[in-house]
């Protein structure tokens, strides 16, 4: 592809923290390579508001290689941008034509409070994933997990479900701010594999649990979660955890 | 875990909305299978010992109860789930997806469940009320008096705005089933690769020609147009 330049507007949300009221403000963006990620017209956009003694613009990133699930910006109303399948900083410049005007926004859900215009504080995931993501190993010599036999159709849906990079982009990208895809996918991912039977019914208990209380609201099926999911993860996995979670609280036990 | 703490979590909210509106689903056919015999040209003794029996019938009445209970319960708590979906975000984006990621009608159920409510509304005060508390015409077939639905609908629908008005909220139940179908088989569990096409299909099928039988009711009654032949077997 021919490399050029361009002259971009910018129309991001500030917000000093998680108390204030946010706003737009608009900036000029001059000479952007195609070539260049979304991320690093930022940092040309933050290293001329630093020269100018301006506040730079806050924002998620750390691999920017798609894996590490920081980077969350919604760009024209679109969580991780227009690109399926990728992330923040594998969206590149080459999407823009000159003179176009880009709306960039935060995460918004009650659930993922600003911390600073475009970073969200994402630890309700992490207080889901604690109350019940996990397996319990007992100390002793390491079992070799390849001395267990998996069906592969099952080793294959856990892998699947298991390339889910908590980023939250079903959240933002859900009318209703539901978690129920980050939920299904880390869910599916211990219950598909026999290391993760024996907690299976707790877990799923406990996870749906910890997820009504971050205050997320809940799933309606628009699947608007799997159509911006970055790792494009499906919504039978949400169908998966329904199950699970049906027959874990109605079924035999206590 | 008691059966109170499940409903009370959101999965278990959704469950209630998908049972709810699969019950539906079934009343659905089962109105539509015997109205239909008004599309016929003589069908209306078929409809008229239907409506006899569905108003008589005392399972059938015990079942009229379940159904308003069902209909409430999928009402008030659809209400209550777009209250609280709508609060999970108070600061809402500048700019919309929109249709990129979604479709409209799955954005929108309770818009369209509002406006089936309202037709529901109408149709409920020009029939069934009639029908349960007096103020229809009697017929006979064989020495027993029926009452006579068919002739009230024969009125009903010869006004051009009911008709309009039925079209239109054959339209909303359309667009509600097509996105609700296939979503309580989702929130049920029930997704699996050998049938989820299926499902998808029979849900599309369901959602476009049910209400559109529906919708031919008013417009042949008004017009007066009727296809030659003696109405649906009735199974009772």
């Amino acid at each position: 592809m021919q490399h050029s330049t361009m002259n971009l507007t910018l129309k991001v949300w500030r917000q000093r923290n998680s108390k204030a009221s946010g706003g737009f403000e608009t900036y000029p963006v001059p000479g952007i390579s195609t070539e260049m990620s979304f991320l690093e017209m930022f940092d040309v956009l933050n290293e001329r508001l630093i020269a100018e003694g301006r506040d730079p613009i806050a924002f998620d990133h750390d691999c920017r290689e798609g894996i590490c699930g920081m980077c969350s910006m919604v760009i024209n109303g679109r969580p991780h941008g227009p690109w399926k399948g990728t992330t923040v900083c594998q969206l590149h410049m080459r999407e823009y034509k000159n003179g176009d005007t880009i709306t960039v926004e935060p995460w918004r859900a009650n659930a993922f409070p600003v911390v600073r215009d475009l970073m969200v504080d994402r630890s309700a995931f992490d207080r889901i994933i604690q109350a019940g993501g996990y397996i319990s190993v007992n100390t002793g010599n390491a079992v070799d997990g390849n001395a267990i036999p998996i069906e592969k159709d099952h080793a294959d849906s856990a892998f699947a479900a298991a390339a889910c990079i908590g980023c939250g982009a079903c959240v933002a990208a859900c009318k209703n701010s539901s978690a129920m895809l980050f939920l299904s996918a880390k869910v599916s991912h211990l219950t598909l594999l026999p290391q993760g039977q024996p907690e299976k019914r707790q877990r799923v208990v406990e996870m749906i649990d910890q997820m009504d209380k971050e205050g997320f609201g809940s799933c309606t099926n628009t699947y608007a979660c799997e159509a911006e999911c970055p790792k494009e993860i499906s919504v039978t996995n949400i169908a998966r955890l329904n199950r699970e979670f049906l027959s874990a609280a109605l079924g035999s036990g206590d | 875990m008691n059966w109170q703490k499940v409903l009370h979590s959101s999965i278990g909210k959704k469950l209630v909305m998908a049972l709810t509106g699969l019950f539906l689903i079934v009343f659905l056919l089962v109105h539509c299978y015997v109205n239909a015999n008004v599309l016929f040209s003589n069908g209306a003794e078929n409809f008229n010992r239907a409506a006899h029996f569905m108003g008589t019938n005392i399972l059938v009445r015990i079942m009229e109860v379940g159904l308003f209970a069902g209909l409430l319960l999928h009402i008030l708590q659809g209400y209550r789930l777009e209250l609280k979906n709508r609060a999970a975000r108070k600061s809402k984006y500048a700019v919309k997806a929109g249709g990129a990621t979604s479709t409209w009608y799955s954005r929108s159920m309770a818009l369209l469940g509002t406006l089936i409510l309202l037709f529901l509304i109408i149709h409920l005060k020009q029939f069934w009320v009639p029908s349960r508390f007096g103020g229809l015409s009697e017929i006979t077939y064989g020495n027993q008096p029926y009452h006579d639905l068919y002739s009230q609908m024969k009125e009903v629908f010869s006004q051009p705005w009911v008709v309009v008005l039925y079209v239109l909220g054959c339209f909303s139940l359309s667009w509600h089933l097509l996105h609700g179908f296939q979503s309580a088989f989702q929130t049920l569990g029930w997704s699996h690769s050998a049938y989820k096409g299926l499902i998808r299909s029979v849900g599309v099928g369901f959602s476009v020609i049910v209400p559109l039988i529906f919708a031919l009711m008013p417009v042949f009654l008004y017009f007066g147009w009727e296809i030659p032949s003696g109405g649906l077997t009735l199974l009772f």
